[in-house]
């Protein structure tokens, strides 16, 4: 009898558990799913703010950003909806679900560009946000370039957060300095450089395609270097085959390239290969300028002191521009108060708040350069005078289906090797371009 | 005189039966009450969705414009046509084989050595059974890290002068040509099983030890009073009595194996060359990143298909016994 007492209490034990932790878990997602729902009912309300802003860094700039909020619009509640996961990977699958279930966060991150013209523009989820612009004295704020990439038939649809770069490499200093190597600007000086990093026993390059859109990115940098600005966004409109020649030639030089990186590569992420460059036991890292972030946030490495950095092989003067934005979706409940961050997302003082944090540059034109690195200033003065392409590997230049193909086409080449399958792939997607 | 005796005893017996049933049909109802509910959401949210994603998989839904109009058997076809799905049936194949075949192996073999009446029975036991109460998300992130090619368990290894890729190997054991891909068994999926049976070995152990203990010491008894050895006992009495436990853990490892979605992403991905991806986590990628929902729904429908090929002859078999 009392071992079928205990027997009971321990159920009754477990039962209350089960039901604590389900119903904080429920709160959470209730909260997240009414959004705005309940939320504008009381005064003030409350602004969902959906992102994969949870690595270090890029956190701590989206935190910023938020205490800016919270100071200038006290009765506004916020709720960070961020969800983890590389390059978005997750998250965007969360906000998929979400937007088709009409569930739209108050407001989400998306890249300016493909992803968000031919992606939720295209199934007609957001509203246009010309008058606002108007509104906010903006349209000659961010450079014409970039409204370009967040408007799709003459309609805006976004506020562009920050810029990064997804042409850099990153080197180690040190383990250039020790072996004597010049920092690379054509192919054949990064292969050079590569062989005798390899004979002094270092990887040349690090590596880490877990999620294979950083071999992806690898593949876009090449095509820009082989292509030149024009016939790379050409790809794009069609008006370049993926079987030109150049494009084999650039696949080529990946393969090549895919010759020089660690042998780990499958079972790291992106900053598993940073950290190899951090620790000197690779000598060099193409990645976006978000890694500029994780080198001196989570690694503290000094800016050119421990690292430097130069823009992919035959890429200078360009810029593969990769840009965070948040839009309007239609369907929420109470636009006026999201309209109030995305204000603030967009002023110099948001964007200043932000960026240094996150290791990018504004968007705006007329940010403060005196807030940011010397990374920062560089970058910036880049961001000026550089032609500007958009990435594919982060859905600027291409819609979400043909990116994925690229992805699996790309995990297979980067085990088989075989130039031909990779470009008959790439044309095969092609066609639902 | 006997026979009509015991026919007549028969039809009252009945009678009386059908008065108890008549008698219970109001508990009848409250139990019907009380099942009605969860069984009309059973039928929306369980067969309905699954018809859903039937009809979904036949449509040409392939972006993030809901497009419902009939493409056939289109998907299915460019699927079975595709160098990833392909790879991904090989590799559940191999996954499955092996997944079932250790974990009923391990299970037996370490329930029969704890039912020797070992000291310390029940702390085995426990040891045995905790991984269990991990989710397959914890699994495979512990599992990553220690078969991770640079990390963990590969320090050990390298003082023999032994350095695995583990999950990151690409090579096919055994490959030859087929359809598009190599088939044969990909290396890095013994590294995937490893973690796979280390989190469910448990269950096939407390299944079999419950199975042993049901047998009765006076078979044993006999059994050895005929001169049979221990191996002879096992062999030919206790094994023989088992099959219905095994029978058991086969349906169950079965379905987890060929739905096998969590342990995969978290530890290895699809990996290089799709050497450890499995349906599931296609589906997955394909329907929520790709945003092609019509090829993620038939990805679907055919892991359902795999799964009934397992569950639906035990259903029969079950019926057949208890009728």
């Amino acid at each position: 009898m009392k071992k079928l007492l205990g027997f009971f209490s321990l159920f009754a034990m477990v039962l209350v558990i089960a039901a604590c932790s389900s119903s904080s878990s429920g709160e959470g997602g209730d909260n997240a799913e009414s959004d705005g729902g309940d939320g504008s009912s009381e005064s003030g309300g409350k602004v969902e703010i959906f992102s994969w802003w949870t690595g270090a860094g890029e956190e701590d700039g989206l935190l910023a950003l938020l205490d800016l909020f919270k100071e200038k619009h006290p009765d506004i509640e916020i709720e960070n909806a961020a969800v983890a996961g590389g390059a978005g990977t997750n998250a965007k699958a969360v906000l998929a679900t979400r937007m088709q279930g009409d569930d739209p966060p108050s407001t989400f991150q998306v890249h300016g560009g493909a992803e968000l013209n031919e992606g939720w523009v295209a199934a007609g989820k957001m509203e246009p946000l010309n008058d606002f612009f108007e509104e906010q004295g903006w349209m000659d704020k961010f450079p014409q370039d970039l409204i370009d990439l967040v408007s799709k038939d003459g309609d805006i649809y976004s506020v562009p957060v920050n810029i990064h770069r997804g042409n850099v490499i990153f080197y180690n200093k040190h383990v250039f300095e020790e072996n004597g190597i010049e920092v690379p600007q054509t192919f054949d000086e990064f292969f050079a450089a590569a062989d005798k990093l390899k004979e002094a026993g270092i990887t040349p390059l690090a590596l880490g395609d877990k999620e294979p859109w950083t071999a992806t990115q690898i593949f876009e940098n090449i095509l820009l270097g082989v292509l030149g600005p024009e016939d790379y966004r050409g790809l794009w409109n069609g008006e370049v085959s993926f079987d030109d020649e150049r494009v084999v030639e650039a696949a080529e030089l990946f393969k090549k390239t895919l010759s020089y990186v660690n042998e780990d590569h499958a079972s790291r992420n992106w900053q598993d290969a940073a950290q190899l460059v951090g620790n000197g036991e690779a000598a060099m890292n193409i990645m976006g300028d978000w890694a500029k972030g994780y080198f001196s946030n989570d690694l503290e490495l000094e800016t050119n002191v421990d690292f430097g950095y130069t823009t992919t092989p035959e890429t200078d003067g360009e810029f593969m521009v990769i840009t965070d934005t948040f839009g309007l979706p239609k369907g929420i409940k109470n636009p006026d108060d999201v309209k109030k961050f995305l204000s603030v997302l967009g002023s110099v003082e948001g964007q200043d708040a932000f960026n240094p944090l996150k290791g990018s540059i504004p968007a705006r034109v007329d940010a403060d350069p005196s807030k940011y690195d010397q990374y920062g200033k560089d970058t910036m003065e880049d961001f000026k005078e550089a032609k500007l392409t958009p990435s594919l590997a982060h859905g600027s230049a291409a819609a979400a289906g043909f990116l994925t193909k690229v992805n699996q086409a790309v995990n297979i080449f980067v085990t088989q090797l075989d130039v031909d399958k990779l470009i008959e792939s790439l044309k095969q997607a092609s066609s639902e371009l | 005189m006997q026979e009509e005796l015991a026919t007549q005893r028969h039809t009252e017996q009945k009678l009386q039966l059908n008065k108890k049933k008549k008698k219970v049909t109001k508990d009848q109802w409250i139990a019907l009450g009380f099942l009605a509910p969860s069984f009309i959401l059973i039928l929306i949210f369980v067969y309905g969705f699954i018809g859903w994603t039937g009809w979904v998989s036949l449509s040409n839904w392939n972006s993030l414009v809901q497009d419902m109009s009939f493409a056939g058997l289109k998907n299915y076809l460019f699927l079975f046509q595709d160098f990833r799905f392909q790879a991904d049936l090989r590799n559940t194949i191999f996954f499955t084989i092996l997944f079932i075949g250790l974990v009923i192996v391990m299970g037996l073999g370490l329930s029969i050595l704890i039912d020797q009446k070992t000291r310390g029975e029940s702390l085995f036991r426990n040891i045995f059974l905790f991984p269990m109460a991990l989710s397959f998300v914890v699994t495979g992130v512990v599992w990553q890290w220690l078969l991770n090619p640079s990390t963990g368990f590969n320090y050990f290894l390298k003082v023999f002068g032994i350095q695995p890729k583990w999950y990151t190997d690409t090579n096919i054991l055994a490959g030859f040509e087929w359809g598009n891909i190599e088939f044969g068994l990909p290396v890095a999926i013994i590294a995937v099983v490893i973690a796979a049976v280390w989190q469910m070995t448990g269950f096939s152990l407390a299944m079999y030890l419950a199975g042993l203990r049901g047998i009765p010491e006076e078979l044993r008894e006999a059994a050895r009073m005929d001169g049979a050895t221990e191996f002879q006992i096992y062999r030919k009495v206790i094994l023989p009595m088992l099959m219905p436990i095994t029978v058991s853990v086969v349906i169950i490892m079965a379905h987890i194996s060929l739905k096998i979605f969590d342990l995969i992403y978290a530890m290895s991905g699809s990996g290089a060359n799709f050497v450890t991806d499995v349906p599931g986590v296609y589906m997955f990628e394909t329907t929520f990143q790709g945003q092609y929902y019509a090829n993620g729904a038939a990805i679907a429908i055919i892991m359902l298909l795999l799964v009934a090929v397992f569950i639906v002859p035990y259903l029969i078999t079950n019926r057949r016994s208890d009728s």
